[in-house]
């Protein structure tokens, strides 16, 4: 039933209050059509037996109080989804997206409510299997396993688009015959960004198993919140009901967080730290949990969602939730940047919280474990000889000492460093760090299992690296 | 049965008209989902009703139908090994009944009512009994003998006891004839309401520590049995660990584990790895002794906040049998959210942050049904111990709920970033952490440990604390400029920390030490230092000691397996013997 009604009697914000509704859901999804025909979109927020409170995706210009037309459509925001959706690029309320995509809308398989249901704890399944990305800081050090959340936190002027870019491109399982796709959400984003990501994609060929959903920063702020869900709807259809491993990227979470305390301070509610509304945890965790692999279906859901921290701080509200959610994070560094080196990844703040699973034998490498730990300890080690220069002058550190800082400089160019279109795979990564440990001294090798040692560096003799061969 | 119609939706909370006649707290039905909410406030005949599920489509005009029971868990054989959600539905239950995701409007009760359990009575015709009494057992789990009670409020005389047998739980096992000559049918299970306390005989302070396996803990900042916890710190340094580390090893006979707001593959991580794990002592799977109450941080909120009071519900159950049972929550902060969140669209006048006033109260009361007690209906002695970890924003200490928090427990646990960059785990910080059990505890450790236990650990914290000052020095002159002694209080520091104090979770040995084990290794780093100190005061060169192959054995003390005890013994003669030969080289030199 359709209801239709010209009674509003506010305007604020992006917030409208209809007066003398009947039989109006909360959650429902409403129209508006403004005097000139044209017709805006919103949800019920709130809705009492005379009143119901209606949130504006596209904003509230325009809109009028005594001629704007409000229906109530007698269902939740819905998205059409269907295999059809992959090469193609939407909005933030997932119809097709101009100038990026001028087809017609994509006839949908079935409708699915936007906001899904927690997926329950018992049917889950643990995360365990290596994706790689290509990354040498990735794949080596912070392994991203499937069904994992792994947000990246950057800063303003850091390339986390590019970083992004690249993993949506090169990220794969291992193993054949496994289909793969990436859902992209882009919130708030400037159209520069945009155009750089649909463009790498067509270049590259992604985004022929890519779904793009885009809101740019000019584009309706309140769209923003329902933007990821979006995103992730579709991700769950692919991933469930058409047994693909989706690969989901949410750039930039930041902007999604100031639309949701935009809509709180027009709701006037108390707002809790830097006046962001006090259930920003339980609304990230309403996306970030998302993610997963169920038991007995095939396809997964991998999140990376990208924020930028204001003033680089990570104890701002918008990283300290997140991280309380995901599992783990990937910091980039400013230093490393002005540095010059790309991805600018601090390896020693960055963690996968479900890293161990995901490696070793069968997996990655069996040497991939100690490898880790031996990396993590000289390059700290080798921090540690950098800072010591600086109080007493390179000349005073001792022979190891130096040995331990050219490590960490070598670490850094060759091991974290690499090329926007270097894809390295994961024997790459690890030989490589094979070869710069080689850079210290055979003794110092104190956290990889002697067996191994002698298998990747034999005393003397020339190493025999190989593609993970068992060791008897 | 009171019928309303629903007025008002604004997310989990429902107000509802028509309802003068409900109680605070009824247990209500919303809508014709029949969605399962509280009530939380009542105002002339509205009653406001927090919903435990999605209260999207939900319409003004619903039906509301209040039970006039408040919230309740169902108690009797069959909890053990079970994993519930925040109102005590089995999560094994809804996924056969409604599939990989959680949909509204399940009902379904916490017990299985079909199955069958082995009685045997206890109790006999003709006993006068009060709550608590033991009608008869039921072996629940290999490990749990489920001891099934009295209900609190039920006394008399019994009148009637069912023999031995193969019964479901809906089976009449007993009659008692109450005060007013009423015949009272008890069966195995009863029902009580989560925000009550059960009843106890007479609390005591906590006499025995929990042993945990974790030697920070155990030997630095132990927990009393019946005592309370809390551990705060910020992502990433380990809160999670801990509070698995604790419900796997802690020598707890069943272990309550609150999953509030966290992580839904942490979930399925304990849901996965319990059932492999052997218990310490029995050699049984873990899982067999655990329940679980999962409330991830997707599921309704409202449902987060009523998870706390289920699970500790559970646990005084069990500890009404008899039995130490351990309760860890992870995480309060959601937990208080949730409060925040409710308290906030009931347009309450906000305390600090955002947080409702009573937040200190609601949190105090938690913490105050932990205890060491004697039970009701027999002499019996049980325990409840509470750890609750907490996630303060930005992982600043003066967040109200750590404060709130700290002002109850008489254990902290300082979880600290620091020590998680310098993968120092368990990331306890031993500066800042403290335990006020440690004297209560003392005659406890003088008859099972000796009496020098607690001396030892006494220099051990304070050569700590003196390290802290002495680096502080050391930063300023450089570590060679401080006297000889000084630096060996540095070494020996250095060795506690490393040797001792830091213990892999994931390692097959060092996972768990047993109090002798921890003994011993204490024992032979404070030896060594003795020795050193010794020598040093002889003349001896610190630096000909510092580097010794001792060094080394200490390093591998903690991977020796607790059977080979005695090869730990035996680095304590090797170090006498290595440190008497520096000072008799150096005699003859």
């Amino acid at each position: 039933m359709i209801r239709e009604y010209t009674t509003t009697i506010e305007i604020s914000g992006p917030l409208m209050l209809v007066d003398r509704v009947e039989g109006v859901a909360y959650e429902e999804l409403v129209e508006i059509q403004l005097p000139d025909g044209e017709i805006r979109h919103g949800k019920v927020l709130e809705v009492d037996s005379r009143m119901a409170l209606v949130q504006l995706f596209e904003g509230s210009s325009g809109t009028d109080i005594s001629k704007s037309k409000v229906r109530f459509l007698g269902k939740q925001v819905e998205l059409g989804v269907s295999e059809e959706m992959l090469g193609r690029v939407f909005d933030g309320q997932g119809r097709p997206r101009a100038p990026f995509d001028t087809a017609p809308p994509v006839v949908p398989e079935k409708m699915e409510n936007i906001n899904g249901a927690p997926i329950n704890p018992y049917a889950r399944d643990y995360p365990a299997e290596f994706i790689q990305t290509g990354f040498s800081s990735i794949d080596g050090i912070n392994t991203l396993v499937r069904g994992q959340k792994l947000p990246v936190f950057s800063g303003n002027g850091l390339p986390h688009s590019a970083v992004a870019a690249q993993i949506a491109r090169q990220a794969k399982v291992l193993g054949e015959g496994e289909s793969f796709a990436v859902v992209f959400a882009a919130m708030g984003i400037t159209f520069e960004e945009a155009d750089y990501f649909i463009r790498d994609f067509r270049k590259t060929g992604a985004m022929d198993r890519a779904v793009v959903f885009m809101n740019l920063a000019d584009d309706p702020a309140i769209e923003r919140i329902s933007t990821p869900r979006m995103a992730l709807t579709a991700a769950e259809y692919l991933a469930y009901e058409k047994d693909m491993h989706i690969l989901v990227i949410l750039t930039d979470m930041t902007n999604y967080c100031d639309a949701l305390r935009e809509i709180s301070a027009a709701r006037k509610e108390v707002p809790g730290r830097r006046g962001y509304p006090g259930y920003l945890y339980t609304d990230l965790s309403s996306i970030y949990e998302r993610a997963g692999r169920i038991k007995g279906r095939k396809g997964s859901i991998t999140q990376i969602p990208i924020l930028t921290m204001p003033e680089d701080d990570k104890t701002h509200p918008i990283p300290d939730l997140t991280g309380y959610i995901t599992e783990g994070q990937l910091i980039l560094n400013r230093e490393l940047h002005k540095k010059g080196i790309f991805p600018p990844m601090d390896v020693m703040e960055s963690l996968s919280r479900l890293k161990d699973k995901g490696i070793g034998k069968g997996k990655t490498r069996e040497d991939h474990a100690d490898l880790f730990n031996q990396l993590m300890a000289a390059y700290s080690a080798g921090k540690d000889a950098r800072e010591l220069a600086v109080i007493l002058g390179a000349a005073a550190l001792s022979e190891l000492d130096q040995k331990y800082l050219k490590f960490a400089d070598e670490y850094e160019k060759r091991y974290i460093s690499q090329g926007e279109h270097e894809n390295r795979n994961i024997n790459e990564t690890l030989d490589l760090g094979w070869d710069l440990l080689k850079l210290l001294p055979r003794s110092e090798m104190k956290r990889i299992d002697p067996r191994r040692l002698d298998k990747y560096w034999p005393v003397g003799g020339k190493d025999t690296r190989d593609s993970g061969e068992e060791d008897g | 049965m009171i019928k309303g119609t629903i007025d008002k939706i604004a997310g989990p909370l429902v107000v509802a008209d028509g309802m003068n006649e409900a109680r605070m707290y009824d247990l209500v039905y919303v809508s014709d989902y029949g969605l399962i909410g509280e009530i939380i406030e009542l105002k002339g005949n509205k009653a406001s009703i927090q919903v435990y599920e999605e209260t999207g489509g939900l319409k003004p005009g619903d039906p509301v139908t209040a039970t006039g029971e408040p919230l309740s868990v169902e108690l009797g054989p069959g909890l053990a090994s079970a994993i519930y959600d925040g109102i005590q539905r089995p999560l094994d239950e809804i996924r056969r009944e409604a599939g990989d995701w959680i949909t509204r409007g399940i009902s379904i009760r916490g017990l299985d009512h079909e199955k069958v359990w082995e009685w045997s009575p206890v109790a006999e015709k003709g006993l006068k009994v009060e709550g608590g009494e033991i009608l008869g057992e039921v072996p629940e789990t290999k490990l749990i003998t489920h001891r099934v009670m009295v209900p609190p409020e039920v006394s008399g005389e019994i009148t009637w006891v069912i023999g031995a047998g193969s019964y479901n739980i809906d089976t009449v096992v007993a009659k008692v004839r109450d005060m007013d000559g009423e015949t009272v049918e008890l069966r195995m299970y009863h029902n009580w309401p989560v925000r009550k306390p059960r009843p106890i005989a007479e609390k005591r302070a906590p006499e025995e520590p929990l042993i945990t396996g974790q030697r920070v803990i155990d030997a630095f900042f132990p927990l009393g049995k019946g005592g309370t916890a809390c551990v705060p710190g910020p992502f990433g340094s380990g809160k999670t660990v801990i509070q698995h580390q604790l419900a796997k090893w802690a020598d707890a006979e069943i272990v309550v584990y609150v999953g509030c707001g966290e992580r839904g593959n942490e979930m399925t991580d304990v849901l996965q790895e319990f059932p492999e794990l052997e218990d310490p002592k029995s050699g049984e799977p873990l899982i067999l002794r655990t329940i679980l109450v999962a409330n991830t941080s997707n599921m309704p909120v409202a449902a987060r906040e009523a998870s706390v009071y289920t699970g500790i519900t559970i646990g005084e159950y069990f500890r009404d049998m008899g039995y130490s049972v351990a309760l860890m929550a992870d995480s309060t902060s959601r937990w208080a959210e949730a409060m925040r969140e409710m308290s906030g669209r009931l347009e309450e006048m906000p305390g600090e942050e955002g947080y409702p006033a009573y937040l200190g109260t609601r949190i105090a009361e938690f913490y105050e049904r932990a205890g060491n007690v004697i039970c009701r209906g027999g002499d019996r002695n049980g325990a409840l111990t509470v750890v609750g970890a907490v996630s303060p924003a930005g992982g600043d200490l003066s967040d109200p709920v750590v404060q709130a928090t700290l002002r109850v427990v008489k254990v902290f646990w300082s979880l600290q970033a620091r020590l998680a960059y310098a993968r120092h785990f368990p990331a306890i910080g031993w500066l800042d952490s403290y335990s006020l059990y440690t004297d209560n505890l003392k005659e406890y450790y003088d008859e099972t440990l000796g009496e020098n236990w607690v001396a030892m650990m006494k220099e051990a914290i304070a050569l700590l604390q003196l390290e802290a000052n002495l680096l502080e020095i050391a930063r300023l002159v450089g570590a060679e400029s401080l006297s000889p002694e000084d630096q060996l209080i540095l070494y020996t520091a250095r060795s506690l920390r490393e040797d001792f104090l830091h213990q892999n979770a994931f390692h097959d040995v060092d996972t768990y030490a047993s109090i002798v084990k921890q003994k011993i290794m204490m024992e032979v780093i404070m030896h060594t230092h003795g020795e050193m100190r010794k020598a040093i005061r002889g003349g001896v060169s610190p630096r000909e000691l510092f580097d010794l192959p001792l060094k080394e054995e200490i390093t591998r003390m903690r991977y020796i397996p607790e059977k080979d005890l005695a090869s730990i013994e035996a680095i304590m003669e090797d170090v006498t013997s290595q440190i008497n030969d520096v000072i008799e080289s150096e005699q003859t030199a």
